[in-house]
């Protein structure tokens, strides 16, 4: 497979443009413009619905932002081990993490999702001890199969970047931890397990952006969040536009915030020659 | 085979019309030239973009900024759905006003405009970085020359930023054939939707949706595969990467 990485920075949006020097004589004309077309959308457009969907719309983002970072979160977890036994497992498992991630990044997120929620999903009444299991009533709902889909898709693509980043690591480190009598598991633990992730940080910026511009797929399985409401909305008032441009303002938003949160984050984190 | 309900089902694969192998193929050939046809509009537009927001003026420089900067912040399927409604809008306003009645767009040509337009905007940031890999001595020595500008760009730039451009521009392919599977939610009958639509007839969801998984796979794998060839011949003579 090819390396993630090339693409992640042309994919996602990662950094915002710097505030020194943004102000030159071409800006202010472009910026005019921009307020004249800002106050036309404003004022020939009808955003009279908005009050009434307020309510429905803050709590889609909020799921939207609550499968975003669960599935993160999963994702990242699952994907140490994935890196980890591609560098040094044995062998049948390093076949398995390796076909996993070339399965999960060669078939569009829309089908997996779909082949849960549609597939596995219709499979599960037919067995009567998942019927009757504790887990049913969950099983039965849209969004684990959400957070199931996306947490494999984001596992699948961060664990080809942790596979680079446990084998970039560079060798005299770990040797130098073993000279110094720790054991493997200390020197996993100590060196190479924090330098990966260090390694490993630049690009999780963007897997995140990433991973919520896949997020509105999940509202074709009938999970509520912010594109879903802004479907029902476009259902219930017959606007074309409006509801799409706010929906798109939103997920820039969300995007910048993320941007902002993670430089915030790699300031805090040293490295060396900064 | 219909002994057991339970055990595959295999015939609901066959090509001829009982069986939905036919339908499926179809839908594959749909996003297959979805993604080369809007694969090929992302490289011009790539390809103009990055040359602009490098050597362009401080205006175009900014409209090309705010041009990736929205692709990369919004979602494809938001996107998607506004460039499919506006496209198709715009140009029926526009033929009106021209005197024609509003055409029927087909779906084909939307979805490769749409998938066009998002990759333009990934491919301008993939060409980007690949010209500023250039190393400017080369550059230099063509103006030098008394090279014109397409000269340039012609003889030297394009050629040598080829082998830093391949790894992002492939990664983009494979990004492109998976996107037109978004295209199922605008309701146009490629690969995705077709499986659903073939899933939800026969009630063979498992079957249907991992037969259109291999389709992909495939797709991804011979990618892989040709990739890998264009990539060697790109890089020949070149250091082995460290």
């Amino acid at each position: 497979m090819i390396s993630e990485e090339s693409t992640i920075g042309a994919m996602a949006l990662t950094d915002l443009p710097d505030r020194q020097g943004f102000f030159k004589p071409h800006r202010i004309a472009l910026m005019a413009v921009a307020a004249a077309l800002v106050f036309c959308v404003v004022w020939f457009m009808r955003w009279d619905w908005i009050p009434e969907y307020g309510g429905r719309l803050a709590h889609g983002v909020g799921v939207t932002l609550l499968m975003l970072f669960g599935t993160c979160i999963l994702g990242f977890l699952f994907a140490l081990p994935i890196g980890l036994v591609q560098v040094t497992g044995p062998w049948p498992l390093k076949m398995l993490a390796k076909g996993f991630c070339t399965v999960i990044r060669g078939t569009p997120l829309l089908l997996q999702l779909w082949l849960l929620y549609y597939g596995i999903g219709s499979l599960f009444p037919q067995f009567p001890a998942i019927r009757q299991s504790f887990l049913w009533p969950y099983l039965r709902e849209a969004w684990p199969y959400g957070v199931a889909a996306l947490t494999i898709s984001f596992a699948a693509y961060e664990g080809e970047v942790m596979r680079g980043a446990f084998a970039g690591v560079p060798r005299g480190e770990l040797e130098a931890a073993r000279a110094y009598g720790m054991s493997r598991w200390k020197v996993f633990r100590r060196i190479w397990l924090p330098r990966a992730v260090h390694r490993a940080l630049p690009t999780l910026n963007g897997e995140t952006v990433l991973q919520l511009k896949s997020t509105p797929l999940v509202a074709t399985i009938t999970v509520i969040d912010v594109y879903a409401v802004i479907s029902k909305v476009r259902q219930m008032t017959f606007l074309t536009y409006e509801p799409l441009l706010l929906l798109a303002l939103i997920y820039l938003c969300l995007t910048a915030i993320l941007v902002v949160a993670f430089r915030y984050l790699e300031n805090k984190i040293p490295t060396r020659g900064a | 085979m219909a002994a057991d309900p339970t055990l595959i089902n295999w015939s609901l694969l066959a090509l001829d019309p009982p069986g939905w192998g036919g339908v499926l193929l179809a839908g594959l050939v749909n996003s297959i030239k979805i993604a080369v046809g809007g694969y090929a509009l992302g490289l011009a537009l790539g390809t103009g973009g990055a040359f602009g927001k490098l050597y362009g003026g401080p205006v175009l420089k900014d409209l090309l900024e705010v041009y990736t900067t929205l692709v990369r912040a919004i979602p494809e399927l938001v996107l998607i759905l506004l460039l499919y409604y506006a496209g198709t809008d715009l140009l029926n306003q526009l033929m009106t006003a021209l005197g024609h009645g509003p055409v029927d767009i087909s779906g084909l040509a939307a979805g490769i405009f749409v998938i066009g337009v998002v990759q333009g905007a990934y491919s301008t940031e993939v060409l980007r970085g690949a010209i500023k890999a250039v190393p400017a001595g080369q550059i230099e020595a063509a103006r030098a020359f008394g090279m014109s500008p397409t000269q340039i760009m012609r003889r030297v730039t394009l050629p040598a930023m080829l082998p830093h451009a391949i790894p992002g521009l492939s990664n983009l392919w494979l990004i492109a054939t998976k996107d037109t599977a978004l295209l199922a939610v605008v309701g146009f009958s490629e690969l995705t939707l077709v499986t659903r639509q073939a899933a939800g007839t026969t009630k063979a969801y498992l079957l249907f949706f991992c037969a259109a998984g291999a389709l992909y796979l495939g797709i991804t794998l011979i990618s892989n595969l040709v990739i890998r060839i264009v990539e060697s011949r790109a890089r020949r003579g070149m250091a082995a990467p460290a």
